[in-house]
């Protein structure tokens, strides 16, 4: 096990490195002068050349992206001219909403994925399940935005129960946070529960076929105990797996609902980058995000021993 | 002997849809097997010896169609509820399965899967039930039961693994154990060891047990009555001394020759059986062995025989042309 | 695994039904979708529909009548025109940018399955870079920086699928490559061109056509997304996200103008990835989810 973590951590490390190039490229490279673009109206040809060797622009940029990489990895990310603030105070103010998102949105495609898909599995071929597996694909063909229109008609404009934009942090007002964050979790729930409902479903059905099912059977035990203790723990293998590369990717994937519902996360946070042009910002979080999601995936990668106590001594 | 069987298959069939038409699994299967006694079915793989320990045990797969009665305990547990039948599992009924590795759930403790038969079933509280535990496999011959019960069954070796498995079984007392194959998976050196310990605890707690198994060499000796079975009917059923004393079916003597004898000389082939079992899809008109049977004449392959009766009370046979031969066999 | 002997039964049995997808009445229906849809946008400039363009100021959010099948959005132009110039737009990036992905990551993956090595832990190690990159945040650095334009939107969609492309085209040709047919052939002298090209290719080409179609799906809905958002097609262009971005704010008075279009995209989403799946049920079985 240690010689696997240690190999996947060495593989870990060139990928991060790529994704920092990529990054830091990808910003440089875009057209539009970035002291020109930064100064704005203040962009006279002096500030600008002056602007141009502060910040470095006038070095070759394999020499920049060294410098960057370096100050990275102080802990440094660099400074937006727009707002003063580092990158890392900008990520680390704005993150929270974010997470609290991801996090709400899987436990609530979790909630309404994992009872279906047991229930599924359970009765497998009868129309539960096809009804159930229909819905699900249908579901996936609907895209978030689309979702997100739906539940603000219904709730914020029809009903009147939830507001449809706004937010208050935790620490002010859990209540009324929890309130501004209800349909934005829900708009992205509705797209994370058919994944989660077929993976955890085709392994349900699959374990439910083992020998040791029938045995449990022949041991007379409660149906119920049967599905949850003895067929649920082997199948949620893949279902952990799908849940850490979901909230991975939700950590990009929460820009249109974060635009949408007014929440102040780190998809607004690049969105609003990107509007004023603010490179330096654009490139940190970039990196931020990216990197995050490689880390977790690798994390993932990790559980799996938890899960499964044969690969904890060795045996898988 | 006791008169009221305990167990009585009456007229039991078993069919599947397939793709390819109807499987008849089981085909019209008579059984009755008094309280303490031991039955040994033996047969080739695919003969319906598992299938008819399903029909048995009410766990067949769900495509499957049951007809006829099987009686147990005055009860036809194929029109049972669901509820009922459940509870009478594991006080009444219980299974060994072929392969250990594959019947115990390897993601919960040998602890677990021994003590929730006994919260279930027995009323225990955690730890009376813990301490039962640590009885029964005890009993069953496993070292330091306390530190295994919080082990995993990939921890255990094949043979120990069997004995958890028979644990399990043994654990609330049933009236009636099945036995499928519970050797074939494992080691020849343990083979025995596990025999004999299903032989032992079957007189200690005078259960009645059907062994199931494609080697004739197993229920010698260890069994009371003996059922040959092959494409999905009983074809010879004997008292087990009388079965290889005077066997009557081809198909008997044919497997008891495949058996390996300790006298003959070294590097002597085996005769095996040569052919298939028909394809149970497209049942055959005559006698289902008649194509593989040396001794097969146009009555075989056109008319079935029916079980009839030999001289020896209790033995019967399907058979147009019985042999009628002495073999000796060191059981 | 002690079974011995796999006995008849158990063969028969376990027999791989061939699940042919009986291609059902629900894959005819996407089918008989997606050719209205295409059918509809090809033919637009012929067809007899008001211009999508004309503004009447006097009749704006006007319900469904006869001179306006479908009413008319906030700005009085009609609906019906309106959805199906959309769809064009839709269409045009939905297909253009996975077709861009199927050729250069088709052709990737292939090279890097065929030839292994180097190349192709070079290969997948860009594609696992690209695949960390949130696609959206990328996409809409680059549109904002390079401009707005249904050209430049396409583009990085299209290389945004290349690592997909690649996948499938490299899983097809790991297994393919080692058969004998292609041994044979090396055996007879053909080139790696001609290896490739008239033997690897027809059998990689439907696993990959089977992802072209649910590629298809999904870049209509991220291509929604953006210009639901303002960042997609550049204005007056509209495709049917910025229609149902632009119906958002009528919610409360005009509903429909949000669910038309919306309707719309949801029905040929559905019957792309219909069709797509069922296609990858065929193809291999092993993976068909439905």
């Amino acid at each position: 096990m240690l010689g696997f973590l240690a190999r996947r951590l060495l593989y870990l490390v060139p990928v991060l490195l790529a994704v920092s190039l990529l990054t830091f490229l990808i910003a440089s490279l875009l057209p539009g002068d970035l002291a020109y673009v930064t100064l704005g109206d203040q962009a006279t040809p002096e500030n600008v050349e002056a602007l141009r060797r502060d910040l470095g622009l006038d070095q070759p940029i394999w020499w920049r992206y060294i410098g960057w990489l370096g100050h990275v990895l102080e802990g440094d990310l660099g400074r937006s001219f727009r707002t003063g603030q580092t990158v890392l105070q900008a990520v680390v103010e704005r993150f929270p909403v974010s997470f609290e998102l991801m996090l709400f949105a899987e436990l609530i495609g979790l909630a309404i994925g994992v009872p279906i898909a047991i229930a599924c599995a359970a009765r497998s071929g009868g129309p539960f399940d096809r009804f159930m597996t229909g819905t699900a694909f249908a579901m996936l063909s609907v895209p978030t935005f689309l979702s997100a229109i739906l539940l603000i008609y219904l709730f914020a404009v029809q009903l009147r129960w939830l507001p449809a934009t706004g937010y208050v942090s935790l620490s002010e007002h859990p209540l009324a946070n929890l309130r501004f964050f209800v349909l934005p979790a829900l708009t992205l729930g509705m797209a994370e529960w058919p994944g989660i409902m077929r993976v955890l479903r085709s392994d349900m059905i699959a374990t439910l076929q083992e020998d040791y099912i029938a045995l449990a059977r022949a041991k007379g035990l409660k149906p119920w105990r049967i599905l949850f203790v003895h067929a649920l723990k082997p199948s949620s293998l893949t279902l952990v797996t799908v849940t850490g590369i979901n909230i991975g990717r939700l950590m990009g994937g929460t820009v249109i609902v974060e635009t949408i519902f007014a929440l102040p996360g780190i998809g607004r946070l690049l969105v609003s980058a990107i509007g004023t042009r603010d490179l330096i910002i654009l490139q940190g979080v970039v990196l931020c995000v990216a990197g995050g999601y490689v880390l977790i995936n690798f994390i993932v990668d990790m559980l799996y021993a938890v899960i499964d106590p044969r690969i904890r001594h060795g045996h898988a | 002997m006791n008169d009221a069987a305990l167990l009585s298959v009456e007229d039991v069939a078993v069919d599947l849809p397939t793709p390819r038409g109807n499987l008849r699994a089981v085909d019209r299967v008579d059984l009755a097997l008094g309280a303490g006694r031991t039955l040994g079915i033996v047969g080739e793989s695919g003969c319906g010896k598992t299938m008819l320990s399903r029909a048995i045990l009410q766990l067949l797969p769900k495509k499957a169609r049951l007809t006829g009665r099987v009686m147990f305990d005055g009860r036809d547990l194929a029109r049972c509820s669901a509820e009922g039948l459940r509870k009478l599992r594991a006080r009444s009924l219980a299974v060994v399965f072929q392969d250990p590795m594959t019947s115990l759930n390897p993601v919960l403790t040998i602890g677990t899967q021994l003590t929730e038969t006994l919260l279930e079933h027995l009323e225990l509280d955690a730890s009376a039930a813990r301490k039962r535990a640590v009885e029964l496999l005890a009993a069953v011959g496993i070292p330091e039961p306390e530190q295994r019960l919080t082990q995993y069954p990939h921890q255990f070796s094949g043979g120990m693994r069997q004995r958890v498995a028979i644990a399990i079984a043994l654990s609330c007392e049933p009236k009636l154990l099945i036995a499928d194959e519970p050797t074939t998976a494992l080691d020849v050196t343990i083979q025995a060891q596990i025999l004999d310990l299903l032989a032992r605890e079957q007189r200690r707690r005078h259960m009645a047990m059907i062994l199931i198994t494609h080697d004739l060499g197993v229920v010698a000796g260890r069994t009371d009555e003996v059922a040959v079975m092959y494409a999905g009917r009983i074809v010879e059923r004997a008292p087990t001394p009388v079965l290889f004393k005077k066997m009557h079916m081809p198909y008997t003597e044919a497997l008891l020759a495949a058996i390996p004898k300790l006298e003959a000389a070294p590097h002597t082939p085996l005769p095996a059986i040569s052919g298939r079992p028909p394809d149970p899809t497209r049942p055959l008109a005559g006698c289902a062995f008649s194509p593989r049977c040396r001794y097969a004449s146009d009555r075989c392959h056109s008319e079935k025989p029916q079980l009839a009766q030999a001289e020896a009370r209790d033995h019967r046979y399907a058979c147009f042309h019985p042999i009628k031969l002495a073999a000796g066999v060191d059981a | 695994m002690a079974t011995l002997e796999l006995s008849v039964q158990e063969e028969i049995i376990a027999a791989p039904v061939k699940q042919t997808r009986r291609l059902g009445t629900l894959f005819w229906m996407a089918v008989g979708w997606i050719v209205l849809v295409f059918a509809l946008a090809i033919f637009a400039p012929v067809l007899p529909l008001s211009s999508p363009t004309d503004m009447d100021m006097l009749d704006r959010r006007a319900p469904f009548s006869a001179l306006h099948w479908l009413g008319t959005d906030g700005l009085g132009r009609d609906e019906l025109a309106r959805l199906i110039y959309g769809a064009r737009i839709s269409l045009l990036v939905g297909l253009c940018a996975p077709a861009i992905g199927l050729t250069v990551g088709g052709a990737l993956g292939m090279l890097a399955g065929y030839f292994r090595g180097r190349f192709e832990s070079l290969s997948v190690g860009s594609m696992d870079v690209l695949l960390a990159f949130p696609p959206l945040i990328l996409t809409l650095a680059v549109t904002a920086f390079l401009g707005q334009s249904v050209f430049n939107l396409t583009c990085i969609l299209g290389i945004l699928g290349i690592p997909t492309f690649m996948r499938v085209a490299r899983a097809a040709t790991l297994t393919l490559a080692r058969r004998e047919f292609v041994i044979a052939a090396q055996a007879l002298g053909a080139t790696h061109a001609r290896i490739l090209l008239r033997e690897l290719l027809p059998n990689v080409a439907l696993p990959s056509l089977a992802f072209f179609l649910l590629g298809v799906a999904v870049f209509i809905v991220v291509e929604g997304s953006l210009s639901f958002l303002g960042f997609g097609v550049p204005p007056p262009i509209s495709s049917w996200g910025s229609m149902i971005g632009e119906g958002r704010e009528s919610l409360d008075v005009a509903p429909r103008l949000a669910f038309l279009p919306a309707i719309a995209m949801f029905l040929t989403v559905l019957s792309f990835n219909i069709v797509g799946d069922t296609i990858r049920a065929i193809t291999d079985p092993r993976q068909g989810s439905l």
